[in-house]
């Protein structure tokens, strides 16, 4: 994580995007695993046993309603769990690094970046990603704004804003403070700073902020 | 990422002798600035001891009638205690001026204060770095130096601590509680935590291998008005060029402890025996001894200027 992209990090920042929309041009979903497979014969698995190293581990969480259990290896992200095993390419991959906040997922009711926690650290968990909101033909309030207010251009950062938006929401119906809230103690108000501040943590390169910031203020108007 | 093996720690005393007794073993909690370092190769563990599950969670009133804050305890959740609203606002205000929302939610007490630096050089591996690779030369010394450090730097390194919480932390007079891998514990007040870069930038703080941060303490609460001021090159998101945490009392005497100028928060007694001569008297003091680059001697008079601005803040 690093709150300001260096030059270095802008670099990987555009190489991972990149690299992320070429894998998905590329390969359709399925053949990433699958040719994992085939490059994997059983006298590479039996070298890494060897080595003493766990090839696996197992996981179960819940995602969207339904239990998943998954058999991974220790280094895969909640990210490239839901992405790659689940198949759930709502959730997308940006920077990699916390930076971006594409990766946003809603954890035990708590939003966070998927790419900066280990699937393994989840056994147990609820996750919600933006496919659990909802669908085509029965859109969450939330997507339906994003829509009407058109706050995305390119929409790569859009599931992200729009998962992160309905926590925001629901932190702030909780009482939780923001660095604009001028008084600690009190109740924080629905306001376009408040919203700016707490959707600091996703980006939009093409700039869409101040519609989303308008979505955000109509579900948050209805829901009050 | 390096591979690595993986457990779960079923207590404190537990997880601090597996993590001095495997070779290579490192503690992960909210994960968000270790697993960025691991993605890099920065940081290469053979085993993660996962300590979520320890139940170091809660928030308590001590006996000494202050807080004592468990490791575990998130960034958004410590902010939003009513008890830390009210009589630690510093430490609130510095938690929300941290990071991202996302990341808050994750971000844990003890992984906080643990955090390493931003320096750019530190997180480039092409570069020499002594931090990262003890004896390859400092890459920031001759670089692109504007967000490092002016005070209690050395030639091997000129990074700075990145936490705001640190910062709020150290004002307040907090101290580490932790558990060595013999069982044992001990408590390391927050001024003795952060090792200077001396000739060893690799080596950051006072815990031994193994040791393990279950709680941090906070003192009975000293009252006051309650100050964070963070400038930096964003409005939200972005790491502090300079930070004020400061605690003013109403016949203007005070604490107050620096953010993004040195390799830990900086706190002087003299310079806080200055607080009711005002801000020029106070950075004077803070900054006796300064040596900053050419490109980051703005934080000098920008030190100054924060402060000036959090003592208005004061006495409105």
């Amino acid at each position: 994580m690093a709150g300001t992209i260096g030059k270095n990090g802008l670099e990987h920042y555009i190489w991972s995007f990149v690299e992320s929309v070429l894998s998905r041009r590329d390969l359709p979903v399925g053949t990433a695993a699958s040719l994992a497979v085939t490059a994997a014969p059983d006298a590479a698995d039996a070298q890494i046993a060897v080595a003493g190293e766990p090839f696996m581990s197992k996981v179960s969480f819940n995602v969207n309603g339904e239990n998943r259990a998954l058999d991974l290896d220790p280094r895969t992200t909640l990210l490239d769990a839901l992405r790659e095993h689940l198949h759930l390419t709502g959730t997308k991959k940006g920077c990699d690094h916390g930076q971006c906040g594409a990766c946003t997922v809603i954890v035990n009711g708590r939003r966070i970046n998927a790419c900066l926690t280990l699937a393994l650290m989840h056994e147990g968990d609820s996750i919600t990603t933006i496919e659990g909101l909802g669908k085509p033909g029965r859109l969450h309030p939330m997507q339906q704004a994003f829509i009407k207010h058109d706050g995305y251009q390119c929409g790569y950062c859009t599931p992200g804003q729009i998962v992160s938006a309905v926590a925001v929401l629901d932190e702030i119906k909780a009482g939780i403070p923001s660095h604009v809230s001028s008084d600690l103690n009190g109740e924080p108000q629905l306001v376009a700073a408040e919203l700016r501040e707490r959707m600091s943590g996703n980006i939009c390169r093409c700039g869409a902020y101040s519609n989303i910031v308008d979505a955000i203020i109509e579900v948050a108007g209805s829901e009050a | 990422m390096k591979t690595f093996t993986y457990e779960r720690a079923h207590s404190p005393a537990d997880a601090a002798a597996a993590a001095a007794r495997i070779a290579g073993a490192k503690f992960i909690a909210g994960g968000t600035n270790l697993l960025d370092l691991m993605k890099l190769e920065i940081e290469t563990p053979a085993h993660l001891i996962d300590v979520n599950g320890l139940k170091l969670d809660k928030i308590e009133t001590s006996t000494e009638g202050g807080l004592r804050i468990g490791a575990l305890v998130r960034n958004t959740d410590l902010a939003a205690d009513a008890r830390v609203r009210r009589d630690y606002g510093v430490l609130a205000r510095a938690l929300l001026a941290g990071a991202s929302g996302q990341l808050r939610n994750k971000a844990t007490t003890a992984g906080n204060l643990l955090q390493r630096t931003r320096c750019p050089y530190f997180y480039d591996t092409n570069q020499p770095c002594n931090k990262r690779n003890p004896g390859s030369g400092c890459a920031a010394l001759g670089g692109f130096s504007r967000q490092h450090a002016v005070l209690g730097a050395s030639e091997a390194c000129i990074a700075t601590h990145p936490s705001d919480m640190a910062v709020a932390m150290t004002a307040l007079g907090a101290m580490i509680e932790t558990v060595r891998a013999d069982g044992t514990s001990r408590t390391i007040p927050i001024a003795d935590f952060y090792r200077a870069p001396g000739d060893t930038p690799q080596l950051e703080t006072a815990l031994a291998a193994g040791e393990l941060i279950t709680a941090v303490t906070l003192p009975k609460p000293v009252g006051g008005t309650q100050h964070y001021h963070k400038v930096r090159d964003r409005a939200s998101y972005a790491f502090a060029l300079v930070a004020v945490g400061a605690i003013v009392q109403r016949d203007g005497s005070g604490r107050v402890a620096l953010g993004g100028v040195a390799y830990k928060p900086w706190r002087v007694a003299a310079a806080e025996a200055e607080m009711p001569h005002g801000a020029k008297a106070v950075a004077r003091r803070l900054l006796d001894g300064a040596k900053p680059t050419r490109e980051n001697a703005f934080k000098l008079p920008l030190v100054e200027r924060t402060l000036a601005a959090v003592l208005n803040e004061a006495r409105a």
